[in-house]
């Protein structure tokens, strides 16, 4: 049995395998499947300040292995879950960590306050990096001035474990990781959906409400993998690999790439248990090659020179 | 009620014709309680292109024999492969999902079922029928050939059919059906499925004779269990997810413009 603990700034996790927002609810959704205790931590689905009824019908299309979504940051608002959600989920013995996401910087700011009340919400991960929404989002996660503003707004007023979401949709996602990491992230988490579309030739009309969406699931894993291993490169902070992972392998990839965890998003939706099947997978992976720790293979990827 | 993830073993691959087959599954371990109404997410395997589970109403259940069957109509690749799957092979499905249909205590119900929405209204008229409920069904096709099952269906209640050219039943619409007006039966309860404009017209009916009406209502899901909001519809209280508050919904909280 390997040793699968991590430690992102001063939070530990019991492993690295961690559920990706907006696909694994709020945790609450999976009880009946498995432990969700197990896992190293859970990333409930996106809060804003006011309440969002997302996009129209159609949110999803399927395509080549993965899938667009439109679903625009659908949520009842940061005082419901403060409220309502909140006392359901702080029991579980696992770090619940949320997902701030808005369109200004003073709706991050009044989430992120709200949330740093919390107490057994131990960090949160912002999201800069929606494609979904039209104002916000992904704006702010796509050039280096406003990535580092945001970031800059949210680090005065939240005293714990703070990790920003980074957006694909960029030419280079390292100048912006070096951007966030210089204002006070403490830890960076890639890749978020890639901006996508999908279009049924028969009607000649596009299948998203929102003709475009974001693509995730494993056709974008080469992708997610090349920007961890450039992050890696470019700044000191811990990085959260995600994107495509469906399985043991595919996450030790990740970490060979030199994420320090990984998030496990659309693989959730084929098998609801995955996660603690990866946990289980790097496990023997680790002990197969004799590694006394996760720890011994986070960028351990041998390139000849 | 709780999920289960359970692996099922085809035990009959009922082909209608080249477009609709009936999967029927059985389980080793003992089925839970599953509402009529409830759909199941059917795992495709080794296939890039039908990544996701896809989902399926629940056609009937059998507590003893611990089966399951589904009513397959081609829509794409993954029910298409599910038409041909060998039997002995295995499932692996998600299920008990979503919330059914509501079952009086007593009195007659109307079931119309267009296309393959005539699916989940097997099992609903076998549950009626336990419950004192008389159903009365309505299956509409385009033609004779899209009428299916009418012996299994004439088990559990009175079948009345309609096509469109008029080669078996009556000719027209389900809507037009001469059981609706029939002065003997008070309907209490109508219940549908199929292509969307045909539920609304069907909605549209109930709304004007003042009987409740339920629906059941398909759309684009990833999850099936409430995780991801892929799969809303618009009510009178905001979007709500098909998968865990639907599928069938009562005409009076959709916003439809019947
Ligand atoms: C249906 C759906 C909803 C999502 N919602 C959010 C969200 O609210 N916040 C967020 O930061 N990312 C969201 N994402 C992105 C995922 O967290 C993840 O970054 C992306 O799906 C890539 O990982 P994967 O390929 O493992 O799914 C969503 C993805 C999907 C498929
Ligand atoms: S399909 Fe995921 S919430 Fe309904």
């Amino acid at each position: 049995m390997a040793d699968l603990k991590i430690k992102i700034n001063q939070l530990e996790f019991k492993n690295p395998v961690l559920t990706a927002s907006g696909t694994f609810g709020y945790g609450l959704e999976f009880d009946d499947f498995f432990d969700v205790n197990l896992l190293g931590g859970i990333l409930v689905k996106a809060t804003t300040n006011a309440k969002r009824e997302g996009n129209p019908y159609p949110r999803m299309a399927e395509t080549a292995s993965g899938m667009l979504n439109a679903v625009g940051l659908q949520n009842k608002g940061v005082d419901y879950f403060v409220n309502e959600i909140y006392p359901l989920i702080k029991g579980y013995q696992t770090n619940v960590i949320a997902n701030v996401s808005g369109s200004t910087i003073e709706d991050y700011i009044v989430v992120a306050e709200k949330m740093n009340e919390l107490e057994n919400i131990p960090a949160i991960e912002l999201n800069i990096s929606c494609p979904n929404v039209k104002q916000g989002g992904m704006a702010f996660g796509t050039s280096c001035a406003s990535a580092q503003e945001v970031t800059k707004a949210i680090r005065k007023v939240y005293s714990k474990t703070l990790i920003v979401k980074l957006s694909p949709n960029v030419t280079n996602i390292a100048e912006i990781a070096k951007a966030v990491e210089s204002e006070g992230a403490d830890s960076v988490s890639l890749i978020n959906t890639l901006l996508g579309m999908a279009i049924n030739a028969e009607t000649r009309k596009p299948i998203l409400s929102t003709v475009t969406g974001g693509l995730s699931g494993p056709a974008i894993k080469p992708i997610a993998l090349r920007m961890v291993w450039q992050v890696s490169k470019a700044v000191n902070i811990p990085i959260i690999g995600l994107g495509g992972i469906m399985n043991a392998t595919d996450a030790i990839e990740f970490f060979l790439a030199g994420a320090t965890a990984i998030q496990i998003g659309t693989a959730n939706f084929i098998d609801p248990t995955v996660s603690l099947k990866v946990v289980n997978g790097i496990n023997e992976y680790l002990d197969r090659h004799k590694f006394a720790s996760i720890n011994d293979i986070i960028g351990k990827l041998e390139v000849k020179n | 009620m709780k999920k289960y993830i359970i692996d099922f073993k085809v035990l009959e691959n009922k082909k209608l014709n080249d477009q609709n087959t009936i999967l029927v599954l059985q389980s080793d371990e003992k089925l839970p309680e599953i509402l009529a109404g409830q759909f199941v997410e059917v795992l495709v395997e080794d296939s890039p292109s039908t990544f996701l589970r896809r989902p399926f109403s629940v056609h009937n259940v059998d507590f003893h024999e611990n089966t399951l069957s589904l009513f397959i109509k081609i829509a794409g690749i993954g029910s298409k492969k599910l038409t041909n799957i060998e039997v002995g092979e295995n499932l692996n499905l998600i299920f008990p999902l979503g919330n059914g249909f509501s079952i009086p205590n007593e009195g007659s119900a109307l079931l119309i079922g267009g296309g393959c929405g005539i699916g989940p209204l097997l099992f609903l008229a076998k549950c009626l029928m336990e419950n004192n409920v008389e159903p009365h069904i309505i299956l509409g096709g385009r033609s004779k050939e899209d009428i299916f099952e009418v012996h299994e269906y004439s088990k559990y209640g009175t079948v009345h059919i309609t096509t469109d050219d008029g080669s078996l039943g009556e000719k027209g619409f389900v809507t037009k059906h001469t059981i609706i007006d029939d002065p003997d039966i008070k309907f209490d309860i109508i219940y549908t499925c199929g292509p969307e404009i045909m539920m609304k017209a069907v909605a549209k009916m109930a709304k004007s004779k003042g009987i409740e009406c339920e629906v059941s209502l398909e759309n684009t899901m990833a999850c099936g269990i409430g995780a991801c909001l892929c799969c809303v519809t618009e009510t009178i209280d905001g979007n709500k997810c098909v998968c865990t508050e639907g599928p069938v919904f009562n005409i009076n909280d959709l916003k439809w413009q019947i």
